[in-house]
């Protein structure tokens, strides 16, 4: 099949890849050729083709996580020359194509390194403290079936494109991955901000922000110092205001915790 | 043979659900807590589904092969999700919405279950909105709507063309709450490698540990499919790479029926293949159709020269000449059979002429005219109408320019966009009656997994609406009907023979798999059956394509058997391992689909068969013979299935030709 867009030359690489056989045993550099490929194909396409020969070998080829491959399933997450999903701002590491290389190039990939991220495999991380901070509190509590009428509570367009905004995160990690303290807090701020934000998640704001800060904390995250290398890794560009925003509703949220009147409401009754 | 009895109510059909939902039975709430529930897939049916049986007060188990259950491939899912909540006062119903997508199916599917779906589909937008979903609004707040193909009304509800993100993200937060009370034990990086029957019912699952290699069973009072569809037998396709067919494929082996398999959706606007290399293919939302204009070169001399040299009389909008009253939202099995006409004539554009042009010029004229009318700018300069309807081009559709404009390095804004139908959808699946449940009692089968509501095709924005009623409105009721029939604590031993059975069954296909250690890649043989997928069971088939097709996938199944190779251990990640258990799959399934594509003497929806057409090319059926779900049951190993058939009776709607002209 002929390529059909933008083809020019085809060109070759030097990879220099994180292999690593499990978590438990120690990792290095090893060094694969790719040549003649094809500038239009994606790097994940690229490490298909690297692959397919390894395969063929009866050689383990190199592990790495990928699904959706158009940059929304948030599975993918290569650091690619030392940047988190690689050298485009606001594209993910699936969404990157060989043409934004040059022939003769050398490839440095790597898993995620981060301390509450370990490796599992070559260039795959455990990313499930990431769902345990969602479990804690990134939710609205509705049981099915118990809702209003949609149309009930009306949400000023500004709002709900800003909570959209924030919504947009797909959960990749690589704000984590970008942080020098391994700080999660544009994730979760962009969550705390996406609910906190609709009228909806109003009940549960407060408990919701302690909740996720207080596990974030608790798996090892390490706190912002203000550099946003988060947001320029983010291949959503989530904007690290809500990493302000969730810093103003912890403060509301922990002051009206300290002075809330307690109800003493119990159970029973006929 | 297999016993197919739909259980469909019997009265009116705008009574049947009610009344359904008062005759089934009801589990007390103290015994809900003493039936354990496997749900296997968390997209947005699996994921529903788990958190409505946790909340109810089932114990539940949620089992999911991604890293974690965010990743579910309705994460990708674009353009919207139907509702028939007339919002926007141009006439819709509950009715409507059911005809429509009764008709869209080209009268494939069951009446009753596609009328309960268009009534709940009222209550899942009310669900997700309470969710925090950020859906789309007007200035006032309030829902805003758009229209998809198929349809004469706006009844599709969207965020931004990330609705399955969104509402996924939705259904995510959900499970994740119940997981965080401890309500739903969720099992991550785990493959459903086999179905456990036990005294002809399901009783539980073997999953495999996409990380240790180690095999687990899992005993339940009833088993849920929420596995998603089977594109990927055609290796290219818009699914996920991860998304197969391995859960719903080992129930079938183990009794499930299969129905109506060759019923394939080929979505018109997806981003044409570049290469032998590409592992994917990217759909363009079908909401694109809003706005966008579809045309090739009136001329054939024309295809390769630039679309802004060619004058506007010499191009042929083809959708809008051939079906006037729907235009560019015709359906997608039409417009995808439309575009390949016009290729096959020889007018397609780019390279390898298998495109068509998707062309906003028009829509970035009408927006920037508007917006310049609202500022006041009554004598705005032509380049400030570009401007500005460039930006309300982008406010709708930005995401997917953008993606556009990663994949072909071209801008959507200066030249149209090249597109080309992909296979995007199945709308066949594991055969459930009304209540959702197999012909192996306890095994419930939801969303894209099940054949029940699209019938021969799929309308735009009506998996999602889907997969959401089926998790958070239909099961939650069914699922009782059949646990009030069994007794709380008879749920068998994870210890018994038909487990230790359903184990050594997998354990046995990982170390045959492991030993062979042939000379071919995985991806050498995955491509090979999607090539013979595409050209014999694709968008148009034919009985000698058809019969070859079977004869390759026959001898391509054991030559994958005697030379593939799978590198490296099973006792660890291993995901050329992962692919290869897939893929053996997948050839199997492959056949299947063959074989029903070749006894459906007929065409309708996605399945064309070329003998059987009108003057026109539009699809000929035969109601008298073949409306009826085929479901197909194991016979064995390499043996011939049966073809069993479950009667369509229309009794609301007369069966008519579908026309969108």
């Amino acid at each position: 099949m002929v390529a059909h867009i933008t083809s020019t030359k085809n060109l070759s690489v030097t990879l220099r890849v994180w292999r690593q056989a499990a978590a438990d045993q120690p990792g290095r550099f090893v060094e694969y050729a790719a040549k003649d490929l094809n500038p239009n194909m994606s790097f994940l396409e690229m490490l298909d083709v690297v692959n397919d020969a390894l395969e063929g070998k009866g050689e383990d080829p190199i592990a790495f996580a990928h699904d959706c491959r158009e940059g929304i399933c948030g599975t993918c997450s290569l650091v690619i020359n030392g940047k988190p999903h690689g050298p485009h701002k606001g594209i993910a590491s699936c969404q990157t194509y060989m043409r934004s290389f040059a022939d003769g190039d050398v490839i440095v990939v790597e898993p995620y390194r981060a301390k509450p991220f370990p490796v599992i495999k070559d260039l795959i991380s455990d990313r499930s403290a990431f769902d345990a901070i969602q479990q804690a509190g990134g939710f609205i509590t509705v049981r099915s079936g118990s809702a209003c009428d949609a149309n009930a509570i009306p949400v000023p367009k500004d709002e709900a494109d800003l909570a959209m905004d924030a919504a947009q995160c797909i959960g990749c990690g690589a704000c984590v991955a970008a942080c020098k303290n391994a700080s999660a807090m544009l994730f979760v701020g962009a969550k705390v901000g996406h609910l906190g934000l609709l009228p909806q998640g109003q009940a549960e704001r407060d408990s919701r922000v302690l909740a996720m800060v207080s596990k974030m904390d608790e798996l090892g995250f390490g706190n912002c110092t203000n550099q946003y290398e988060c947001s320029a890794a983010c291949p959503k560009l989530i904007s690290h205001d809500f990493i302000a925003r969730m810093n103003r509703d912890y403060i509301a949220a922990s002051f009206r915790q300290a002075f809330k009147p307690k109800s003493n409401a119990s159970g029973g009754g006929a | 043979m297999a016993i197919l009895d739909s259980k469909i109510p019997s009265g009116p059909l705008a009574d049947k659900w009610r009344k359904h939902k008062i005759d089934i039975k009801l589990v007390n709430p103290a015994n809900k807590r003493k039936y354990h529930v496997v749900v296997v897939g968390a997209g947005l049916a699996g994921a529903s589904a788990a958190a409505s049986l946790a909340d109810l007060g089932y114990q539940v188990t949620c089992i999911v092969f991604h890293d974690s259950p965010r990743r579910a491939h309705s994460i990708a899912a674009q353009g919207g999700i139907n509702a028939a909540k007339n919002y926007q006062n141009d006439g819709d119903s509950v009715y409507r919405l059911f005809y429509d997508t009764i008709k869209g199916g080209d009268y494939r599917a069951r009446e009753a279950n596609v009328h309960r779906l268009a009534e709940v589909s009222v209550n899942i937008i009310d669900q997700c909105a309470a969710l925090g979903v950020p859906f789309a609004r007007e200035y006032g707040g309030l829902l805003a709507n758009r229209s998809f193909g198929g349809a004469q009304v706006s009844r599709t509800f969207y965020a931004r063309g990330q609705t399955g993100q969104q509402l996924l993200l939705g259904a995510y937060s959900s499970l994740s709450r119940c997981v965080g009370q401890g309500t739903v034990k969720l099992v991550t990086q785990n493959e459903m490698s086999d179905l456990v029957v036990v005294d002809g019912q399901a009783k539980g699952v073997i999953t495999r540990d996409l990380v240790t290699g180690n095999l687990h069973r899992f005993a339940a009072d009833a088993v849920i499919l929420a596995t998603g569809g089977y594109g990927n037998v055609f290796n290219l396709s818009t699914y996920a790479r991860g998304s197969n067919v391995t859960a719903s494929w080992r129930a079938y082996k183990r009794g499930a029926c299969f129905a109506n398999p060759c019923f394939t959706q080929i979505h018109p606007t997806c981003i044409p293949v570049s290469g032998d290399y590409q592992s994917k293919l990217t759909l363009m939302s079908e909401s694109l159709r809003n706005d966008g204009r579809i045309w090739v070169p009136k001329n054939k001399a024309d295809v390769k020269k630039a679309p802004a040299d060619i004058a506007e009389s010499d191009r042929d909008y083809f959708l809008e000449r051939i079906y006037p009253s729907f235009g560019n939202l015709a359906p997608r099995d039409v417009a995808s059979r439309a575009a390949k006409r016009m290729c096959d004539e020889g007018r397609g554009v780019g390279e390898t002429g298998l495109g068509v042009y998707l062309d906003f010029a028009d829509a970035i004229q009408r927006y920037g005219k508007q917006a310049a009318a609202r500022a006041n700018l009554h004598e705005a300069s032509p380049a400030k109408i570009l401007e500005l309807g460039e930006a309300a081009v982008a406010e709708r559709y930005g995401n997917l320019f953008d993606i556009y404009k990663e994949i072909t390095d071209e801008s959507a804004y200066k030249q149209p966009m090249r597109i080309y139908p992909a296979v995007h959808y199945t709308m066949g699946g594991l055969w459930v009656d009304y209540n959702l449940m197999s012909n192996v009692p306890g095994l419930f089968v939801l969303g894209e997994a099940n054949f029940s509501d699209h019938g021969a095709n799929r309308l735009g924005a009506s998996a999602l609406m889907q997969g959401l009623a089926d998790g958070f409105f239909v099961i939650p009721y069914t699922i009782g009907d059949y646990l009030a029939s069994q007794k709380p604590g008879s749920r068998p031993s994870a210890d018994r023979a038909e487990f230790a059975a359903a184990e050594a069954n997998v354990d046995g296909l990982v170390k045959k798999l492991m030993a062979i250690k042939g000379k071919e890649p995985v991806a050498h043989y995955h491509k090979r059956l999607g090539k013979i997928m595409w050209d014999q069971c694709g968008m148009a088939r034919t009985k000698e394509g058809l019969t070859k097709g079977i004869a390759e996938i026959q001898a391509l199944k054991k030559e994958f058997w005697s030379n593939v190779n799978v590198p490296g251990s099973a006792e660890n990640l291993n995901q050329a391992l992962e692919k290869a258990l897939r893929v053996a799959d997948f050839i199997e399934l492959g056949e299947l689909m063959c074989r029903d594509a070749l006894t459906r003497e007929e065409s309708c929806g996605g399945h064309f068969r070329e003998e059987y057409q009108h003057a026109d090319g539009e699809c000929l059926r035969d109601d008298v013979n073949f409306a009826h779900v085929a479901a197909w049951e194991f016979q064995g190993e390499d043996k011939v299935p049966l073809r069993n058939i479950e009667p369509l009776n229309y009794e609301t709607v007369k069966m008519s030709v579908r026309s969108y002209k």
